[in-house]
């Protein structure tokens, strides 16, 4: 795996830090994965993002001065993804689209049939909604946030995680083919 | 035709994110509108789905052993979360510079605090595991919150708040005396789809608390206290589930 950040002039923490930076960050170590496994769709590029997002977090350690460590890591890892995204979206234009690398575009009703257990269906729809949507899902459902929570790891003002997620839902409804009846009454 | 709440208030319900004022409004609400109602079930049956299907995912061990070495953390054996398995010895030593570092009391009660809850949780969940051998889930078998909860008096000096929630997808079983820390309380069981949930109950002298939850063993648990009742809910169930629960027992 290549290692962009660690080098010879990698900051170590002392001790003492170190303690706390085990205490705070390290049980969080899945969170971080999960949230960019599903914001990068693909494995290989989570587990590159996260590496980074974890060096950056120990590098800038000294930095955080309490409060909700998970949320603190969370952003890291969400910033990281979200440049991540942005690089490869410009490769990625001038390139063959890669299923193996980039995970799968919005799947058909036909590929939702075929995918027939229930993680991968319900993989299938998170993965084709958009990445803004994707995120308060994951935070929410996987992760179980809070509002307050996923306002500070997105930088979406508090007052809009709820119609965000509003909207990120009824499209996973939508994706996940039981949603007919909502689409009937609100429009997108 | 289109009611606005169901748009947006409806999911801070179900999140329970709203503040007490707006929670019992938008309950008085639900009483008149079905469009909310539609939608409040739409949302939990995407939560059931969503739970199902598992799909948080989870470090491999080589890449966490990659990550654990790049952050310099020695011995690197520690798991994702520190409830489910807890490295002795490197909990010691973090103890010790804490103790010595910090100079003491604050480090040293918050510790206190997390042990004591922790603690308190894999007692907890031992009674649910008790719970779950042969013959031994119910006293008394009943669907019907008006047999379970008479059944209780004389055999408490507490009245425990006996509810159904079969409608909210979390079916009474019925309910038995249990032991946990050397006290008799109320279990009441539910079930939700498959899951057994247990939900312990005994009175409490402090003050209301908000819910704190985590999970031993691949069990959840959800503990809160509300009007001089402590709360415990288990289950093997997934931690938003029991969220719900405790969102129906404090309505």
């Amino acid at each position: 795996m290549s290692n962009p950040v660690q080098g010879k002039g990698m900051d170590v923490l002392d001790s003492q830090e170190q303690v706390r930076f085990e205490t705070l960050v390290l049980p969080h170590l899945d969170a971080a994965f999960n949230l960019a496994r599903w914001l990068l769709r693909s494995r290989a590029d989570a587990e590159d993002a996260a590496q980074e997002a974890l060096l950056r977090a120990y590098r800038f350690f000294h930095g955080f001065h309490g409060g909700d460590a998970r949320a603190w890591l969370l952003q890291i890892v969400r910033n990281t993804c979200y440049s991540w995204l942005d690089k490869n979206r410009r490769v990625k234009d001038m390139t063959e689209f890669n299923e193996e690398v980039h995970g799968l575009p919005s799947p058909s009703p036909e590929t939702l049939a075929i995918a027939g257990n229930d993680r991968e269906r319900l993989s299938e729809a998170l993965k084709s909604l958009p990445p803004r949507y994707r995120e308060v899902i994951v935070l929410r459902e996987l992760e179980g946030c809070s509002y307050k929570e996923i306002a500070s790891i997105t930088a979406i003002p508090i007052g809009t995680v709820m119609s965000t997620l509003s909207r990120a839902r009824r499209q996973l409804q939508l994706a996940l083919g039981n949603g007919a009846a909502q689409e009937a009454t609100h429009g997108m | 035709m289109a009611c606005e709440r169901a748009d947006t208030l409806v999911h801070g319900y179900f999140d329970n994110e709203l503040d007490a004022l707006r929670a019992a409004e938008f309950q008085a609400h639900l009483e008149q509108c079905s469009e909310c109602v539609v939608t409040l079930d739409a949302l939990e049956s995407l939560r059931s789905t969503i739970n199902v299907a598992q799909p948080y995912e989870k470090m491999s061990a080589s890449f966490r052993k990659t990550i654990l070495a790049d952050l310099n953390v020695k011995g690197a054996t520690i798991m994702s979360t520190p409830a489910a398995t807890t490295n002795w010895r490197w909990l010691a030593i973090a103890a010790a510079f804490l103790l010595l570092l910090y100079g003491g009391w604050r480090a040293a009660s918050l510790n206190r605090g997390d042990s004591r809850e922790t603690l308190m949780a894999s007692k907890i969940v031992d009674a649910h595991l008790r719970s779950l051998q042969p013959g031994h889930l119910e006293d008394v078998i009943s669907t019907d919150q008006h047999t379970v909860k008479p059944w209780f008096e004389g055999k408490l000096d507490f009245a425990p708040p006996v509810r159904d929630f079969t409608e909210r997808g979390f079916a009474l079983q019925g309910g038995r005396l249990d032991v946990v820390d050397n006290r008799t309380v109320a279990a009441l069981v539910y079930a939700r789809r498959k899951h057994v949930v247990n939900v312990f109950v005994w009175p409490t002298s402090e003050k209301d608390a908000a819910p704190r939850a985590g999970s031993i063993q691949g069990y959840q648990w959800i503990d809160w206290r509300k009007q001089g009742m402590e709360f415990y809910a288990v289950s093997d169930a997934a931690a938003p589930d029991l969220d719900q629960l405790q969102r129906l027992f404090s309505n």
